[in-house]
């Protein structure tokens, strides 16, 4: 790494406290990050280094008649202009489980926005202008942007000559996956419905607007490999999609982790990794590339937009008798996770409730539009806003609270899911509904100030000033959802950690490896609590995350504390057994209690589970260092079947429940959320505050998406029309409501210390529990994402 | 063209600035400061926020050569900025700026060398913002953190008690996608509840 002034650090924590598992312990990269001295990967610096560039269609579908660069490369100051045909070998698309994403486009375009050719250049400015000389013919070719055009005859295809695993049961080469669930009989239970509800329901497509956009480093080595800093969610599965491309082992290809800006799915694709190698391997110099907002707009995949088709049956006491969906993805123009999407849509498109009668069906599209893939909530999130307004006209058409209904109907440990899986740790449902119903309310018309006057600040509009209380009507919504933890359909989802305890000072410490991609959620935190908990140290050093060691999997599927956390535990457990095989060996003939007390590290010191003291461990290992690298893994799971779609594919389950309270300015159709209670069982809470910070901040994203949040895809064109922070909203401090959290902490007795992964669920029942409150404030039906003003005033 | 002004009380010089780059681009890609956050570059989502002659700023929406002669703080420099001001009992001037007797005497510490290499600094290095924002769980991914850190610096400078209606006013030009604000107004509050700040108020 000679000559690299600005990578990632090494971060250590001491600490007076025990500051174990269950204590809000500060983040260990808290200082740095406040200081403005964390090293985000737009921060990495080389001396002598390019500033690469990337070119992107204008169009969404054509076909390239010829790319002339000749003009760019006769630039001052550009170093190297690449396009397909300069790519190093014969493997020249990836993906995440379909490789059907070009490094840059072929013949074809397939998005607005897709990658067509890469500049490299001394100066960000020259490399743009140099793109944009860049002479590009198109031969524009109609666009498929729904169901109806996707599948029409006749219709373009959007691959063709598919050879993927699912080409063989998907009913249209336009269909990415399809995955129908049958339970039961559901035609036949409609029979015992006294009502049936039905509706249909449309998501908007969401961008994670992480804030930190997709950036790194290429350096190329002295041995023919490149060293990559990057951000990103997962660096094993980026390190098996860019060797390919590159032509290199994957032990030249030597990643890093540098810090990462946020990510909430949207850095489970490869964005930068492989353009800025290629590029920093053509011209021999490091290559760093940072993405502005508006190509972050185009450069990673988004949630996918959804049409949901529902019907539910119950009887006059409030049973559900049965439930038909049809769940429509738009996954865009390239696989990425579209399939997984499917699975999870399907799965849990009932909720958390007793139904055991369904007919589901859930499929992706490959449409024209942007690629879409994985973002928090994952499949869940679409069909939690369609179910939970169906649970809402139904206990209306019932006569029923929206509630009580809801906890009449609710899981509990033993439910079966559609796919025939029993749920087999707790299912709270009911009692977080309880909970969260239980919260005292704000106030109302807290926008009244004492003389009589309003905070406009307070009110829907804000600081636009546009109303003092006229027309301001107050709504209550509730819902709950459930969310899968962990990858599913029988994915191998291990972990690995390398765990090193010596002596260093006369203290002993434990240094963490594992290849994590800590993106704010504080995995680094809790993997210090762990190896403090588990080795009984106060100083644990975590390492850059890195290729070096075993995959960590992704941070993803509100995964990692339980599985990357498991394999910390698992392999801290490993590390404190060598200890006491050591202290056995040395001092086992001084004490009765090491042959047949169960020992414990805690403080520095091999005690008995008694609290006496046998020995300082720093005696126990002197000058040597136990260093022991072990992977982890949760039960296996199975692939759902293709037809029936039976089968265990989850391992675990994660269940929010939200109470929104919203006022309406029913003249001007604008909404202002004065709160957002939610209640949430995680298991066991190993770092409280960062729990109710995960918790807070999934809210909000559910909040953005019901009253702001859309990518808009013009219909004809397939392009994308707001790709900026001016005209894509996500929520601001004043748009955003208090958020009162109640943690319920159930053992989950499968996980490490009781623990249920957290990140998703409090995104999934936010949203349609704001547009409860919207429909119970204005009577209105509401069944689209974003709820917008027009919507509202029906102008 | 060159650029010289004064950064965190040292004069900086930059050469061959292009007259397009900004005040953001010269702070983190020619002098090394890249505490300052690029993530919209129109001056939405305030991450890039700097102090210019003591005004919170979008350093994403000023042309470098604006900044001529003049004074910037960045998050870089907030605990030296933060203890200048206790030390003078606020900013009665109305621009808490670092005037230029202090720029002369102003010296780096050694500290901010050892932060580089990784190891966290004490609390006392800290300035009251920056410790609550660590101690209220505000920081998760932290790429807004810089910008939040400067913007509410700036806001319990002007009003060391303020209304949460006057924290998120103050805050609302700075997006955070993470923790959904609560624990930013915590921080807020607390370092207000602190007090550290009391001495700053009597200013603009």
């Amino acid at each position: 790494m000679a000559g690299v002034t600005r990578t990632p650090t090494h971060l250590t924590q001491g600490g007076k406290t025990r500051a174990g598992i269950g204590e809000s312990t500060l983040r260990p990269d808290g200082t740095l990050k406040v200081t403005g001295e964390f090293a985000y990967s737009s921060d990495m610096w080389h001396e002598d280094m390019l500033w690469g560039h990337t070119l992107r269609s204008t169009v969404a579908h054509a076909e390239i008649r010829s790319i002339d660069t000749g003009e760019a490369l006769a630039t001052p100051g550009v170093y190297a202009v690449l396009t397909y045909d300069d790519l190093p070998t014969d493997v020249k698309n990836y993906g995440l489980e379909i490789q059907d994403t070009p490094v840059l486009a072929h013949g074809k375009v397939r998005h607005h926005g897709e990658p067509v050719a890469l500049v490299a250049a001394d100066h960000p400015e020259t490399a743009r202008r140099a793109a944009a000389k860049i002479k590009i013919d198109y031969r524009e070719l109609p666009v498929v942007t729904d169901e109806a055009s996707a599948t029409a005859e006749g219709a373009p295809l959007v691959h063709e000559n598919r050879t993927d695993h699912h080409i063989g049961h998907v009913p249209h080469p336009n269909i990415v996956h399809r995955q129908p669930i049958i339970r039961g009989d559901a035609d036949e239970a409609a029979k015992r419905a006294d009502v049936i509800v039905s509706g249909e329901y449309v998501f908007g497509m969401q961008d994670q607007a992480f804030l930190g956009p997709e950036s790194g480093l290429a350096v190329p080595g002295e041995d023919g490999g490149v060293d990559l800093y990057v951000a990103t969610q997962w660096l094993h599965s980026d390190l098996r999609q860019i060797a390919p491309v590159l032509g290199l082992p994957e032990e030249k290809v030597r990643m890093t982790l540098s810090g990462v800006g946020g990510a909430f799915g949207g850095r489970e694709d490869l964005s930068m990794q492989i353009h800025a190698c290629l590029l920093a391997l053509r011209t021999g110099k490091p290559v760093k590339i940072v993405y502005n907002r508006f190509e972050s707009f185009f450069g990673h995949v988004h949630r996918h937009p959804a049409r949901l088709w529902y019907e539910h049956g119950a009887t006059k006491d409030g049973k559900l008798t049965h439930m038909k969906c049809r769940i429509v993805l738009d996954g865009g123009a390239y696989a990425s996770a579209s399939p997984a999407v499917v699975g999870n849509a399907s799965s849990l498109s009932v909720g958390p409730y007793v139904v055991e009668d369904v007919d589901i069906e859930a499929l992706a599209l490959y449409s024209n539009n942007p690629p879409c893939g994985a973002m928090r909530g994952f499949g869940a999130v679409q069909a939690c806003f369609a179910y939970e307004a169906q649970m809402d006209k139904l206990a209306a058409k019932l006569g029923l609270d929206p509630v009580a209904f809801r906890q009449l109907n609710a899981m509990e440990q033993g439910t079966l899911l559609p796919t025939g899986q029993p749920v087999d740790s707790p299912a709270p449902v009911a009692e977080l509904l309880r909970r969260v119903k239980a919260m005292p309310l704000p106030p109302e018309q807290q926008w009244r100030t004492a003389g009589a006057g309003a905070d406009v600040r307070a009110l829907p509009g804000g600081l636009s000033n546009t109303t003092h209380g006229e027309g301001v009507v107050r709504g209550i919504g509730y819902a709950v959802g459930i969310k899968n933890v962990g990858f599913s359909e029988g994915f191998d989802d291990y972990s690995t950690a390398r765990v090193r305890m010596e002596v260093i000072g006369g203290e002993p410490v434990a240094t963490v490896h594992t290849a994590m991609a800590e993106v704010g959620q504080g995995g680094i935190t809790v993997h210090a609590q762990i190896a403090r908990t588990e080795l009984g140290v106060q100083q644990v050093t975590i390492h850059p995350a890195d290729t070096q060691v075993g995959s960590a999997g992704s941070t993803s599927a509100s995964r990692q504390t339980y599985v990357t956390g498991g394999a910390v535990k698992h392999s801290c457990e490993a590390v404190r057994e060598k200890v006491l095989q050591k202290g056995r060996a040395k001092f086992g003939t001084y004490h009765p209690a090491w042959a047949t007390a169960e020992l414990l590290l805690e403080g520095g010191k091999v005690t008995t589970d008694g609290g006496e003291v046998l020995a300082d461990i720093a005696d126990v290992l002197e000058d040597e260092a136990i260093d022991l690298e072990l992977e982890w893994r949760h039960r296996p799971t199975e692939a759902f079947d293709l037809r029936t779609g039976q089968g265990n594919g989850h391992v675990q389950y994660s269940f929010a429940a939200h109470r929104a309270v919203v006022e309406v300015d029913t003249e001007l159709g604008l909404v202002k959320v004065i709160e957002l209670a939610c209640a949430q069982d995680v298991g066991k809470a190993l770092n409280p505050l960062s729990v109710v910070g995960q918790i807070q901040g999934g809210t909000t994203q559910g909040l953005g998406v019901a009253v702001m949040e859309e990518i808009i895809v013009d219909p004809k064109t397939a392009k994308v029309r707001n790709p900026s922070f001016t005209d894509y909203l996500i929520p601001t401090i004043l748009d955003t409501p208090t958020i009162p959290v109640d943690v319920l902490e159930l053992a989950d007795e499968h996980a490490p210390y009781g623990l249920r992964g957290i990140g998703e669920a409090p995104t999934l029942s936010s949203t349609p529990a704001v547009l409860a409150a919207i429909r119970n404030a204005t009577g209105l039906e509401l069944n689209k994402t974003p709820v917008r003003p027009e919507h509202l005033t029906g102008t | 063209m060159r650029v010289t002004f004064t950064v965190n009380g040292r004069r900086q010089e930059a050469d061959d600035v292009w007259e397009g780059e900004s005040l953001l681009y010269v702070l983190r890609e020619r002098m090394g400061l890249p505490g300052s956050k690029n993530a919209c570059e129109q001056g939405e989502c305030g991450s890039c926020t700097v102090r210019l002659d003591g005004v919170p700023v979008c350093s994403c929406l000023v042309a470098a050569g604006q900044v001529e002669g003049r004074d910037v703080v960045t998050v870089e420099g907030l605990a030296d900025f933060a203890r200048q001001r206790a030390e003078r009992g606020g900013c009665a001037g109305g621009v808490c700026g670092t005037g230029l007797d202090e720029a002369k005497r102003w010296a780096a510490k050694p500290a901010a060398e050892e932060q580089a290499g990784g190891q966290s600094g004490g609390p006392g290095e800290l300035s009251p913002i920056q410790q609550a924002f660590i101690d209220a769980g505000a920081v998760q991914c932290g790429f807004c953190t810089p910008g939040l850190l400067v913007a509410a610096d700036e806001l319990l400078e002007r009003n060391d008690s303020p209304s949460d209606a006057d924290i998120r006013e103050a805050l609302s030009g700075n997006l955070c996608r993470c923790t959904g604000y609560e624990k930013i107004l915590d921080a807020v509050r607390l370092a207000a509840a602190r007090g550290e700040s009391r001495t700053a108020g009597q200013g603009a």
